[in-house]
C-alpha cells in the first residue's frame, strides 16, 4: 500500500453533562464548570422530544437517542444536507457503545417477570442490541455505506474513531460518521460497577489527586464526520482537524486492573505516533484517560514516561473525566471531540478537582484554571487522547487541529 | 365480554396515537402504511389487545389488516 489517504474532521457533536453541544462541552469545561451532581454525570437537560418525534424516541434507547442527537450536530456543521456530498454506499457508520441499551433490558426483564413471557416488547432487541445506535445513525441519515457497533468497554469510542479512519484510509469508505454512546445510569449500572469497585465513594471525580478513590459515572454521545482529506477540500468543507494516527493493543493480563508497568498502554501510544508520522516532540496537549481510579492514573501516568520520555513532563495533560464523569463506551469519541477542540480553541481546559498532589503522579497535569495552548506555530497544533479499558484494551489517537 | 365497536375503536386510536401517529389522523380507514405503523407496533398493539380484552392475534391475523377500521371489526367480532 502507498501513502496513505488522509483523515480531516469535519463535523463534531456532542451530548454530554454539561448539555447538547460540542461547543458547550469546551466552554463549560474550559470555564471550569463541573457537569456532575449527586455523583453522576447525568445529561440532565437533554429532552428527547426537542429532537425527536414520538415514534423516533420510543423506538430508540437512551444511549442510542444520544447518538442520533449527536450525529444530527455533527452532519449540519459538515455542512451535509439532505444530499450528501458522496455516494450513500462509500459513507459508512460506526458507533461504539461499551453496554448497549441497559435500561431496555431492564425495563423488559420488569416485563417477563411481573406480567409473563410474553408481555416483552417487540422492540425489545432492535432498542436494547449495542449496534442499534449505528442503525439508527446509517437509517436516520440515509447512509449506506459498512455500518456497526464497536465494543471494548471504556476504548470504545476511540476504537470507534481509529477504526472508521483505517476504513477511509483502505479506500472502504470515502467519509464515516463515527463515535460512541452511552446511558447506564440506572440503579442496575450503578450497583454493577460499584461491585467492580471502580466507583468513587464521595461520588467525587478528581483525576491525579491524592485522594481519588473510583470514577463517576457519566453518560452521553461525542459523533464525528470524518471524510477522505482532499475529496473534503474539493468540496470545500470547513476542516476542523483530522484523525492522524490510531494505535491499539491489548494486556492480556487482569480482567480489570490495568497493567501494572503501563507498557502495553505505552506501546498503543507509540503506535498511534509512528502511524501519525509524529514524535513525542511535537505533541503539545494529552488528553489523558484519567479516570480518577486509583489504579488507573498510576498506570497512565507510568505509560506516558515510557511513550514520551522526557516530554512527559513538559506536556499538559488533562482529564475530561474531571468534569463530566467516565462515559465508558462514549468517553474516548467525547475526549477525541474534547481534545480537537483545545487544539481549535488554543485553550487546554485544566483537570478539575486535582488539589492534592499524589507524590508518584508528577507530571503536569493542568490543576486548576484553564491554560492558554502552547505550540511551535509551524503546521497544526497535534494531541495525543488516550484511552484504557476493562478487558485490557488500550488506545492511542493523535489528533490534529486547524493551523 | 362483550364490547362496543366504539370502545375498541377509541381504545386502538389511543393505543396506536402513543405509537406516534397524530390521534386525528387515526380515522377508520387510515392505512396502516399511511399511519406509518409498521409490523412491530401492530406486534404492541396485539399485546395490548390481549391485555384489554382477552383476544388473542396472531401474526397471520396481523398480515391481513391494511386500515385501523379492519383492526376494530377484527377486534369486535372476536370480543363478542
Amino acid at each position: 500500500m502507498g501513502e496513505k489517504r488522509r483523515v480531516v474532521v469535519t463535523g463534531i457533536g456532542a451530548v454530554t453533562p454539561l448539555g447538547v453541544g460540542a461547543l458547550t462541552l469546551h466552554e463549560r469545561w474550559a470555564a471550569g464548570e463541573v457537569g456532575i451532581k449527586d455523583g453522576a454525570g447525568a445529561c440532565t437537560s437533554f429532552n428527547p422530544s426537542d429532537f425527536l418525534s414520538v415514534k423516533e424516541a420510543r423506538r430508540l434507547d437512551r444511549f442510542s437517542q444520544f447518538g442520533v442527537v449527536a450525529s444530527d450536530e455533527a452532519l449540519a456543521q459538515a455542512g451535509w444536507g439532505a444530499e450528501k456530498p458522496y455516494d450513500s454506499m462509500r459513507i459508512g457508520t460506526v458507533l461504539a457503545t461499551g453496554i448497549g441499551g441497559i435500561s431496555t433490558v431492564e425495563s423488559n426483564h420488569d416485563l417477563m417477570r411481573d406480567v409473563g413471557v410474553n408481555r416483552i416488547s417487540p422492540l425489545g432487541v432492535p432498542m436494547y442490541m449495542p449496534n442499534a445506535g449505528a442503525a439508527a445513525i446509517s437509517m436516520r441519515h440515509g447512509l449506506q455505506g459498512q455500518s456497526f457497533g464497536i465494543v471494548s468497554a471504556c476504548t470504545s469510542g476511540a476504537h470507534a474513531l481509529g477504526l472508521a479512519t483505517r476504513m477511509i484510509q483502505y479506500g472502504d469508505a470515502d467519509a464515516v460518521v463515527a463515535g460512541g454512546a452511552e446511558a447506564t445510569l440506572t440503579e442496575f449500572g450503578f450497583a454493577c460497577f460499584r461491585a467492580v469497585q471502580a466507583l468513587s465513594e464521595v461520588g467525587i471525580s478528581r483525576p491525579f489527586d491524592a485522594r481519588r478513590d473510583g470514577f463517576v459515572m457519566g453518560e452521553g454521545a461525542g459523533v464525528m464526520v470524518l471524510e477522505e482529506a482532499e475529496a473534503a477540500i474539493a468540496r470545500g468543507a470547513t476542516i476542523l482537524g483530522e484523525i492522524a494516527g490510531f494505535g491499539s493493543t491489548s494486556d492480556a493480563g487482569h480482567l480489570t486492573a490495568p497493567d501494572p508497568t503501563g507498557r502495553p498502554a505505552a506501546t498503543a501510544l507509540t503506535l498511534a505516533m509512528k502511524d501519525a508520522g509524529v514524535t513525542p516532540a511535537d505533541i503539545c496537549y494529552v488528553n489523558a484517560h484519567g479516570t480518577s481510579t486509583e489504579l488507573n492514573d498510576a498506570s497512565e501516568t507510568r505509560a506516558l514516561k515510557l511513550a514520551l520520555g522526557e516530554y512527559a513532563y513538559k506536556i499538559p495533560i488533562s482529564s475530561t473525566k474531571s468534569t463530566i464523569g467516565h462515559l465508558l463506551g462514549a468517553a474516548g469519541a467525547v475526549e477525541a471531540i474534547a481534545t480537537l477542540q483545545a487544539l481549535n480553541h488554543r485553550v487546554i481546559p485544566p483537570t478539575l478537582g486535582l488539589e492534592v498532589p499524589d507524590e508518584a503522579l508528577d507530571l503536569d497535569y493542568v490543576p486548576g484554571s484553564a491554560r492558554e495552548l502552547v505550540f511551535s506555530g509551524a503546521g497544526a497544533p497535534v494531541a495525543l487522547s488516550n484511552s484504557f479499558a476493562f478487558g485490557g484494551h488500550n488506545v492511542g489517537l493523535i489528533i490534529k487541529g486547524q493551523g | 365480554m362483550s364490547v362496543s365497536k366504539e370502545q375498541v375503536q377509541e381504545r386502538v386510536v389511543e393505543a396506536l396515537a402513543s405509537f406516534g401517529p397524530d390521534a386525528d389522523t387515526i380515522t377508520p380507514s387510515a392505512t396502516f402504511e399511511e399511519l406509518d405503523i409498521d409490523s412491530l407496533d401492530l406486534v404492541e398493539l396485539a399485546q395490548i389487545v390481549e391485555d384489554e380484552y382477552g383476544v388473542v392475534l396472531k401474526g397471520e391475523d396481523m398480515k391481513e389488516l391494511k386500515t385501523v377500521g379492519d383492526a376494530v371489526e377484527l377486534i369486535t367480532a372476536r370480543a363478542a
